[in-house]
């Protein structure tokens, strides 16, 4: 696995169990793969109240038409990644 | 960390996924301000909310403004406010973009070669005595004639506290003439004498919309946890009222702080420009307000807080579900 995709990774789902106060689970037991929706219960309005944070975090705006393609921690990290280098 | 999957068996599972994905984002419109009936306790009229804007006669801006609110990421359109059925025109603008829902007396027969699948809420305030009572007609006449058998269409059945007792008949009668039906409570407006819920009345109610559940399960659309939410005000430790409610219009609302949990609803009216404070009357107090739609949406936008037990998370899906049948996003 890329480095910086995994640092990515470990950020997002930091941010994910802030933000949805999720107990017990850290960044690093977090499963990369775990269906956000259909496993951790998030909807739309958890993943605006988390795109706003990506956005001040890593300079990328989140299409609100693209959130149901970020099913996983994984997904939102490769996204995330597409589009920093889209922007280099 | 509580996974879905670990509090439910295949089952229920298999349900959650169903509607997980739906994201329904609904606003409310007046179509009209007049109205073919005035009936004794209508938050439109009690609250003077026909008065506050003039209607938008202009079909092309009802059309420009239905996609204005499309951009907006409105996927369902409730049509309410007066009677819609009385400028179908309007109702067009929207039931040619979204998913539609209109609440209606049922007087005027929505004509199914213009609207084959919109689905039609048609009011119900008891049987012919309370109907005459507070509408001045025996509405269900007219309706289930118009209506019977119609698989888009179901009752809105507002339950007073005189209908105690007698919810049963009223349900066989729609059952018998091929129709679901959803139950909803008064919320008395204007302050009809013995129309106001006392605590062991609603006590009493709760257990007869169960009652009704089980007896009529093809009919009646609902859940019991619905039931407990709007009889109690409660929503696991939680009250509802001002504070809580997810039903306020997005963009003028003043409290501080605002729920965290909203979905950019707005309430509009005729005019297409002012907008109304709540889903439903601008006077009604919080505190007493048994708003079904409200309840539904408090308990729909709080998902996560009930993966928590098996039983909330149930709780959660069956009153989603039971949103998803009425408006057609699921089938019934
Ligand atoms: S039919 Fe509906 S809008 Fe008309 S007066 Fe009665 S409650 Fe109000
Ligand atoms: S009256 Fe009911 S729907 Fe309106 S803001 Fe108050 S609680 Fe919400």
């Amino acid at each position: 696995m890329n480095t910086d995709i995994s640092q990515t990774i470990t950020r997002i789902a930091e941010i994910i169990i802030n933000e949805l106060k999720l107990e017990d689970v850290t960044p690093e037991t977090f499963d990369a793969d775990l269906d956000l929706i259909d496993e951790v219960g998030v909807d739309s309005m958890d993943l605006a109240t988390i795109a706003l944070v990506l956005r001040d975090e890593y300079g990328i705006r989140i299409d609100e038409d693209d959130y149901p393609k970020l099913t996983t921690i994984r997904i939102i990290a490769e996204y995330i990644d597409n589009k920093l280098k889209s922007d280099d | 960390m509580k996974t879905v999957s670990s509090l439910l068996d295949d089952h229920w599972y298999e349900r959650y996924k169903k509607i997980s994905r739906l994201n329904i984002r609904s606003s409310i419109y007046d179509v009209t301000d007049r109205c073919n009936l005035r009936c004794k306790g209508c938050f439109f009229f009690s609250s003077g909310e026909h008065e506050r804007a003039s209607e938008e006669n202009d079909v092309s801006k009802w059309h420009a403004f239905v996609e204005k609110e499309m951009d907006r990421g409105v996927n369902l359109a409730i049509l309410i406010g007066g009677e819609p059925t009385l400028c179908l025109d309007r109702i067009e603008a929207f039931y040619q973009r979204l998913p539609t829902f209109c609440a209606t007396n049922g007087l005027i027969k929505v004509p199914r070669d213009r609207f084959p699948d919109m689905m039609v809420g048609l009011s119900l305030w008891g049987d012919e005595e309370d109907e005459i009572a507070l509408r001045g007609k025996d509405t269900f006449k007219i309706t289930s004639a118009n209506y019977a058998g119609d698989p888009h269409a179901y009752y809105l059945y507002t339950i007073t506290p005189k209908q105690l007792g007698k919810t049963g008949k009223i349900i066989q009668k729609i059952k018998d003439i091929g129709l679901k039906v959803h139950m909803q409570l008064l919320s008395n407006d204007e302050g009809v004498d013995g129309f106001s819920w006392k605590p062991e009345e609603l006590i009493a109610v709760r257990a007869e919309m169960d009652a009704m559940l089980d007896a009529y399960p093809e009919t009646v659309i609902s859940s019991k946890y619905y039931h407990k939410v709007i009889t109690t005000g409660r929503m696991l430790d939680r009250k509802f009222g001002w504070m809580e409610c997810p039903s306020v219009t997005e963009p003028i609302d003043k409290r501080d702080p605002r729920p965290k949990r909203l979905t950019n609803f707005i309430r509009w009216a005729s005019d297409l420009e002012t907008m109304h404070r709540c889903c439903t009357s601008e006077t009604r107090d919080c505190s007493t307000c048994k708003d079904g739609a409200a309840h539904m949406s408090w308990v729909m936008v709080n998902k996560r807080a009930h993966i928590n037990t098996t039983e909330d998370l149930q709780n959660w899906i069956e009153v989603y579900e039971m949103f998803a049948k009425l408006y057609q996003f699921i089938p019934w």
